[in-house]
C-alpha cells in the first residue's frame, strides 16, 4: 500500500512539474478566453452600419424599410440616373431601386452596389417589398390590417419538465449543451489521459527501469499507481481550468461588456444626427429594444441552468469521468506493456478507440433523442455509458438506470484492470518479440 | 537462522512451450561471493526473477535465510538487472530517493544513505542532474548505488561490469569486496570468467535449464583438474618415463624446450620431478590449473 502511494505522488509529482502541464493549464482558459473575446468582437464590429439609399417611385414604401444595427435606410426623391451616378463616392454603399408599376411587375426591383450586394440586404429588401405589397393586395381583397394582426398569432413554447418536486422550468437547449460539453470532455480525457499512461508504460519498459522497479514493487502495484497518478493530474488540471477559465471568463466579460456597451452609444449618438427624422425614431426604439433584449436574456439563461440538476451533473460528471478513465486506461496500459515502442501500438489500439468513437457518435442521436432505447441501452454499457449517460443526465434520468449504469461501469473498469493486470504482468517483461493477439491472450491465463 | 542465505529446493518453471529450470537446486552459504553461470538462455534470469519474486516457480522450494520466501524479504535483497534504465527525465538525487523508499528506506534514512554514497563516489555534482545528461557508465554507477543503497542482506547482480571502462569496474569491484566483508552475500551471473576467477568463493554452472555443477570454487577445479604439468628445460629431448607421458615438446627461440607432460595415475608432481631431474636442466615447472574458462567450456560440452 505504501508503495502504491510512493508510485502515485512520483507519477502525479513529475507531471504536475513539467512544463508542457504547466502551459497547457494556462494556455487553455487563455485560449477559452481569447475565442470568447473573439465572438464579442465580431459581435461589436458587425455593429458598422452600412447606409442604404432608396429611391421609391412607386410611393408605398416610405418608412417601411425599418432600420437596424447593420442597415439604415434613406429615402430620396431624386431620378435614378443621378443618384446611380452620385452613388460612387458617397456616403451610403447601396442603392435600391423601386420602380412605379412594382404591383405589377415585381421583379423589376434593382439593388446598386459599389462593393457587390450582400445576401442579407437583399433579403431584407425583398422581405419589407412582398410584405407591403402582401398587405396592399389584402387590403385591396377587404382585408383590414387589424383583421390580419389579430389573426398571427406569436407561438413559442414552453419545456417543462415533470419531476417529484412538482413542475419546473426547463430548457432542452441549456440540457444539450451541458450534456454535450459534458460528454465531449470525458470523450477528450479518455483519449489524452489514457494515452498518457500508454505512453509511460512503453517508456518504462523499453528504458528498462520497469526491470529495476519489479524488484521492488509487484507489477501490478506499479500499473495501478500510474492509473491513479494520472487520473489525480487530470483532476487537477480540469479542476485548474474550470477556476481560471471561469476567472477569465469573468474579468474578460466585464471588460469587453463595458467597451460593448460605449461603442453602441457613440455610434447612435453621432448618427442620430445625419438620419431622416422617421430613421431615428426607428433606430431608437431599436436600441432600446436590443438593450431590453439582452438584459432578459442573461437571467434567463442562468434561469434555465438553475432548473437543470446541476448538483447531480457535477457528481456524475466526476464520477463518470474517473469511471470512464479508469476503464479504458487499464486497457491503454495494457498495449503499452505489450509493445516495444509507440509505433507498435496502432493494431492493438482500434478496438480500444472504436468503442470511445462510437460512443461519441451516437451521443450526437442521444442528444437529440434522450430517452430513445439505443440512448437507454448505451448508456448502461460499461464502455459506452461515460459518455452517453454524460449527455442524458441533463435531461433527467431515472434513478434506477443511473444506479445500474454506475454499478455495471464499476464492475466494468474492474474486469478490464484485471484483464489489463494480466497482460501488463506479462508484457512488461518481453522484449522484441512481435507480439500477436493469440498470444494476449494467452498471456491472461498464465499463473504465477 | 541458517547457515544459508538462500536455498533452492527442485525449483521447476515452465513457459508457453519451454522448460526454463527444471529440478533446479542451489544452495548460498551466507557472506560468500556466489558466481551463477552459464550460457546465455540457460534459465539464470528466470531464477534470478524467482528469487526476486517477481515470477513465482511452477514447483519446488524457495528459502531465504531458513525460512519460505515472502514479501518482506524484498527489502532484504537488492537485484541489479542485466538490463537496466533509469527514468531519463528524473533528477539523479530524486531518482535514488525513490527507489530507496520503494525498497521501505524512510526519506530521512535513504537521505543520509544517499550522501554517504555520493561523497564515496565523488559525485556530489549530480545531484540535480537528470538521468539523460549522464554518459551510461555514469549511470550505471547510479544503478550499482540504487541496488545496495538499503543495506540488503543478499544483492544479485547479473553482468554487473557490462558498460562500465576498467576504472570505474576496479572501483564497483572493490565495492563489492566491501559489501562482502560487511556481511552481505552476493550472487554474480556472469560470462566473464575472469572476474569469476578473482571473485567467486562459490559457483554453480546452469545448462539447458538444468544445474550441472555446484561448489567451492577451488573444489571445482580441481575435479577439472587435468593433471598436466608445463616443463621449460634445457637438454635432450624429453621422452615418456615411468610416471608421466610426453604430450607435446618443442623448441623456444632461445634454445631452450618446452613440453607439456600428463602424469600417469596417482603420481604427483614430485614424482614426475625427481625423474626430470636426472636428466635435463629445469628452468620452470608449473601444475596446470584448470582455469574457469576451460571448466565452464567442459561442463557445458559434457552436459550437452
Amino acid at each position: 500500500m505504501n508503495n502504491i502511494l510512493l508510485i502515485i505522488q512520483r507519477e502525479y509529482v513529475t507531471r504536475v512539474k513539467k512544463k508542457s502541464f504547466i502551459v497547457m493549464t494556462i494556455l487553455g482558459p487563455l485560449l477559452m478566453g481569447l475565442m470568447y473575446a473573439g465572438v464579442i468582437w465580431a459581435a461589436v464590429s458587425s455593429v458598422n452600419q452600412k447606409k442604404v439609399e432608396v429611391l421609391d417611385e412607386s410611393n408605398l414604401f416610405k418608412g417601411k424599410f425599418k432600420s437596424s444595427e447593420e442597415f439604415i435606410f434613406v429615402f430620396k426623391e431624386d431620378n435614378i440616373a443621378n443618384l446611380k451616378k452620385s452613388l460612387k463616392g458617397s456616403e451610403f454603399d447601396a442603392l435600391v431601386h423601386i420602380p412605379a408599376d412594382v404591383l405589377e411587375n415585381p421583379k423589376n426591383i434593382k439593388i446598386y452596389s459599389e462593393k457587390g450586394v450582400t445576401l442579407e440586404l437583399q433579403s431584407r429588401v425583398e422581405n419589407a417589398i412582398e410584405k407591403e405589397i402582401e398587405t396592399i393586395k389584402l387590403t385591396e381583397a377587404g382585408i383590414t390590417k387589424s383583421v390580419l394582426e389579430s389573426a398571427k398569432m406569436d407561438v413559442t413554447s414552453e419545456t417543462i419538465s415533470l419531476k417529484e418536486g412538482g413542475e419546473k422550468k426547463s430548457s432542452a437547449a441549456a440540457a444539450s449543451v451541458i450534456g454535450g460539453i459534458c460528454a465531449f470532455l470525458i470523450y477528450l480525457s479518455v483519449f489524452i489521459y489514457g494515452a498518457q499512461v500508454m505512453r509511460s508504460i512503453t517508456e518504462e519498459k523499453t528504458s528498462r527501469i520497469v526491470e529495476i522497479l519489479i524488484s521492488s514493487v509487484k507489477p501490478f502495484q506499479l500499473m495501478i499507481g500510474k492509473i491513479v497518478g494520472v487520473a489525480l493530474v487530470g483532476l487537477t488540471q480540469f479542476g485548474l481550468w474550470i477556476i481560471l477559465s471561469a476567472g477569465v471568463l469573468t474579468l474578460g466579460s466585464k471588460l469587453v461588456g463595458d467597451k460593448l456597451m460605449q461603442s453602441k452609444n457613440v455610434m447612435t449618438e453621432a448618427q442620430m444626427a445625419s438620419l431622416p427624422p422617421e430613421a431615428q425614431e426607428m433606430a431608437k426604439e431599436k436600441m432600446q429594444q436590443g438593450g431590453g433584449i439582452s438584459a432578459e436574456m442573461m437571467p434567463n439563461l442562468f434561469g434555465a441552468l438553475d432548473t437543470l440538476p446541476l448538483t447531480t451533473i457535477i457528481i456524475s460528471f466526476l464520477f463518470y469521468f474517473v469511471g470512464g478513465y479508469l476503464l479504458y486506461s487499464a486497457l491503454f496500459g495494457a498495449v503499452g506493456s505489450a509493445v516495444d515502442s509507440d509505433t507498435d501500438t496502432q493494431q492493438f489500439m482500434l478496438p480500444i478507440t472504436i468503442p470511445i468513437i462510437a460512443a461519441f457518435m451516437i451521443a450526437q442521436f442521444v442528444i437529440r433523442d434522450p430517452n430513445s432505447n439505443l440512448a437507454i441501452w448505451t448508456s448502461m454499457i460499461p464502455f459506452t455509458s461515460p459518455i452517453i449517460m454524460m449527455v442524458r443526465i441533463p435531461f433527467g434520468v431515472p434513478v434506477w438506470q443511473i444506479v445500474v449504469s454506475v454499478l455495471l461501469l464499476i464492475g466494468g473498469f474492474v474486469f478490464t484492470t484485471w484483464l489489463a493486470s494480466r497482460i501488463y504482468r506479462v508484457g512488461i517483461l518481453m522484449y522484441g518479440k512481435k507480439v500477436t493477439w493469440k498470444e494476449l491472450a494467452k498471456w491472461i491465463f498464465y499463473k504465477g | 537462522m541458517s547457515e544459508n542465505i538462500l536455498e533452492i529446493h527442485n525449483v521447476v518453471k515452465n513457459y508457453a512451450n519451454h522448460r526454463a529450470l527444471d529440478d533446479v537446486s542451489l544452495t548460498v552459504p551466507k557472506g560468500v561471493i556466489y558466481g551463477l553461470l552459464g550460457p546465455n538462455g540457460a534459465g539464470k534470469t528466470s531464477l534470478i526473477r524467482i528469487v526476486n519474486q517477481i515470477t513465482a516457480p511452477d514447483a519446488g522450494r524457495v528459502l531465504f535465510n531458513g525460512e519460505p520466501l515472502n514479501e518482506k524479504n524484498i527489502y532484504e535483497i537488492g537485484y541489479l538487472p542485466e538490463e537496466r534504465g533509469l527514468y531519463k527525465k528524473m533528477k539523479v538525487g530524486e531518482q535514488l530517493l525513490y527507489l530507496a523508499r520503494l525498497k521501505g528506506l524512510s526519506k530521512d534514512a535513504a537521505m543520509e544513505k544517499l550522501k554517504e554514497w555520493f561523497v564515496k563516489f565523488d559525485i556530489k555534482t549530480w545531484w540535480d542532474k537528470p538521468i539523460e545528461d549522464l554518459s551510461k557508465g555514469m549511470q550505471q554507477k547510479i544503478q550499482f548505488v540504487a541496488t545496495v543503497l538499503h543495506q540488503p542482506k543478499l544483492i544479485i547482480l547479473d553482468e554487473p561490469f557490462s558498460g562500465f571502462d576498467p576504472i570505474n569496474a576496479t572501483l564497483i569491484k572493490d565495492e563489492i569486496l566491501e559489501l562482502k566483508e560487511k556481511g552481505s552475500t552476493i550472487i554474480f551471473s556472469t560470462h566473464r570468467m575472469e572476474s569469476v576467477e578473482e571473485l567467486c568463493d562459490y559457483i554453480a554452472l546452469i545448462n539447458k535449464s538444468k544445474k550441472v555443477l555446484e561448489g567451492k570454487k577451488l573444489d571445482i577445479k580441481n575435479q577439472y583438474k587435468t593433471n598436466t604439468f608445463t616443463l621449460n628445460y634445457e637438454g635432450f629431448e624429453m621422452e615418456n618415463t615411468q610416471s608421466f607421458e610426453v604430450l607435446t615438446n618443442y623448441v623456444n627461440l632461445d634454445g631452450s624446450q618446452t613440453a607439456v607432460l600428463k602424469a600417469n595415475e596417482d603420481k604427483i608432481g614430485n614424482d614426475l620431478l625427481k625423474e626430470i631431474l636426472e636428466k635435463v636442466t629445469v628452468k620452470s615447472f608449473k601444475e596446470d590449473v584448470a582455469s574457469m574458462n576451460d571448466v565452464f567450456i567442459k561442463a557445458v560440452n559434457q552436459s550437452n
